[in-house]
């Protein structure tokens, strides 16, 4: 696909969207909410068919976001064109951090939401198989080495 | 009467303490064939997101090139990609060079040392040796580059620390060729011996669609027919300026990813030549005053595939949040694809096929389900030999 393609084809789901931001010819970054992230999601991979890189979560605040929430980025990258596109997506509950699981329709992300899920404590719905990946089975539960309020 | 019958589990693993990744695979097994695999990773977790978090940005090379001691060149150079894009930095045309040529040394010396140990696997020593003893030149002239065999610490935001002398170029170019023809006379052996297509082919199959499922990447992904390298598709350092090929196949099993591996040192002993010869004078490296707020993304080629690294800076001189993605996270969990349905003997080969950091000497075993060993790691290297030499015998 080449880069206009690739916007346009973008587009299409910009009402599940909050925005949509070109930082370079080979970067795009797509903002939306939990509640639309699996759809995005499958929309990346099916219809764009583009290929999954990673996740990235991050215990996120000011000054990148008004108040304390929970970023989770899809790397996805377009081989033809050589884009990354970057879907940051917003968890804003603190007490209960859930999202809906995209390993069902993409096997790829079965180790990283485990990952996500020891190290933020973030719930990943539907998710097949939410056994820990990297903490030990003796580490504590309820403790998340990757939140803010462990200290460095 | 109603004892619940457990499948007996074959163990792979723990530790693999030449590597610097300790995976577990846990093979159910029905009689010989493999019915289902349960990977364990981070038995070693270091932490390293967490303690790039507390360094500085140009003391994070430091800390990334020990990932992985044989990628040691492509981490650092995938974070200051990503620095370099926060910062708006452009390294000088001659540090793009030199950039080029470490990477492409490192992916030869990778290369020469996977088809060793996958000789090693099917009983086939001789090819160990030659391509251990061919893999020790690169080594020296990375030695004679960087001032280090491995973790080459020479790579910085803005450029590159160490240059190549102007009179090291003759020297590199000559043992080039001397490289060349070994691994030429080296891959013609392989290639040509029909006792390893007969081992080889068919085994391990990773499909097209799982590839993609799976997202794998470099010679795992490039093998199973998909035409992917980040040199080509997002040109770093050099790449661009320089002509050199992409290798695929179609077949997807372990012997392609054989013939993917042996033909890509060919492209890459053809790029650092080109390199080396075009190398332009000038400064190495562009001074960096400060990091701005903000986010940005740098991959690059590593041999094993796309090394991906997410930089988020808020202003101050530490990075708030890095994330690393090595190519083996998305390659190992593809052994779900790969490995069910095959033979006992040919799970070392297949497991050893997507070049995982992951080494072949520790502990194998297999469990019955009164704990009894049957297998260990000895005498599943001797099934995987066993069976090359039963090949053998049928063929002559």
């Amino acid at each position: 696909m080449k880069l206009q393609e690739l916007l346009n084809r973008l587009s299409e789901i910009k009402d599940k969207l909050t925005k949509i931001e070109q930082a370079s010819e080979k970067r795009i970054y797509l903002y939306c909410e939990a509640e639309n992230s699996y759809a995005v999601n499958k929309f990346l991979f099916e219809d764009l068919g583009l290929r999954f890189v990673i996740e990235t979560g991050i215990d996120s605040g000011p000054p990148f976001n008004p108040i304390d929430c929970f970023e989770i980025i899809y790397h996805y990258s377009d081989d033809e064109s050589g884009c990354v596109v970057n879907l940051k997506v917003f968890i804003r509950d603190r007490e209960k951090p859930a999202i809906e699981s995209i390993t069902p329709f993409l096997p790829a992300a079965e180790w990283i939401e485990r990952e996500i899920h020891d190290i933020l404590g973030i719930d990943f719905k539907n998710h097949p198989n939410l056994k820990r990946l990297i903490l030990s089975d003796d580490w504590p539960e309820g403790v998340y080495p990757l939140r803010k309020e462990v200290k460095k | 009467m109603n004892k619940k019958v457990r499948k007996p589990v074959l163990a792979v693993g723990p530790f693999h303490p030449l590597q610097e990744e300790m995976e577990f695979f846990q093979l159910t097994v029905d009689g010989e064939i493999v019915t289902d695999i349960d990977v364990r990773i981070s038995y070693n977790h270091r932490g390293i997101e967490k303690i790039s978090e507390s360094l500085q940005f140009d003391q994070v090379p430091f800390l990334v090139s020990r990932i992985c001691g044989i990628c040691s060149a492509s981490h650092p150079l995938a974070y200051v990609q990503a620095v370099e894009e926060l910062a708006g930095v452009k390294p000088p045309e001659r540090a793009l060079y030199v950039r080029t040529i470490i990477n492409e040394l490192e992916r030869i010396h990778s290369h020469l040392l996977w088809a060793g140990l996958a000789g090693h696997f099917i009983g086939y020593d001789t090819v160990f040796m030659w391509a251990w003893k061919y893999r020790e030149p690169v080594l020296d002239l990375l030695e004679e580059i960087t001032g280090n065999r491995n973790n080459y610490g020479n790579v910085k935001v803005g450029g590159c620390r160490e240059d190549i002398a102007d009179e090291l170029r003759p020297k590199i170019l000559k043992e080039l060729d001397e490289i060349e023809k070994k691994t030429d006379m080296l891959t013609k052996a392989v290639l040509d011996d029909p006792i390893l297509h007969a081992r080889l082919k068919n085994v391990g199959v990773l499909s097209k669609e799982d590839a993609i499922g799976y997202a794998v990447t470099g010679p795992t992904a490039r093998a199973s027919g998909l035409a992917i390298d980040v040199r080509r598709d997002d040109p770093y350092a050099a790449y661009a300026d320089l002509e050199w090929n992409v290798i695929t196949r179609p077949e997807g099993d372990v012997f392609a990813k054989v013939v993917v591996r042996l033909l890509e040192v060919f492209e890459s002993i053809k790029i650092v030549r080109q390199a080396t010869k075009k190398l332009p004078s000038g400064p190495i490296s562009v001074e960096v005053k400060e990091i701005p707020a903000g986010e940005a993304v740098g991959r690059a080629e590593a041999p094993r595939g796309e090394t991906f690294h997410y930089v988020r800076s808020d202003g101050g001189n530490r990075p708030v949040r890095h994330k690393v993605r090595a190519p083996s996270y998305v390659n190992v969990p593809s052994f779900k694809a790969s490995c069910i349905g095959q033979h006992i003997a040919d799970v070392t080969i297949t497991l050893a096929a997507v070049d995982p950091c992951y080494s072949c000497t520790e502990r194998l075993a297999a469990v019955e389900k009164d704990s009894k060993v049957v297998h260990d790691y000895d005498a599943l290297l001797r099934l995987s030999r066993e069976k090359t030499e039963r090949i053998r015998k049928e063929l002559l």
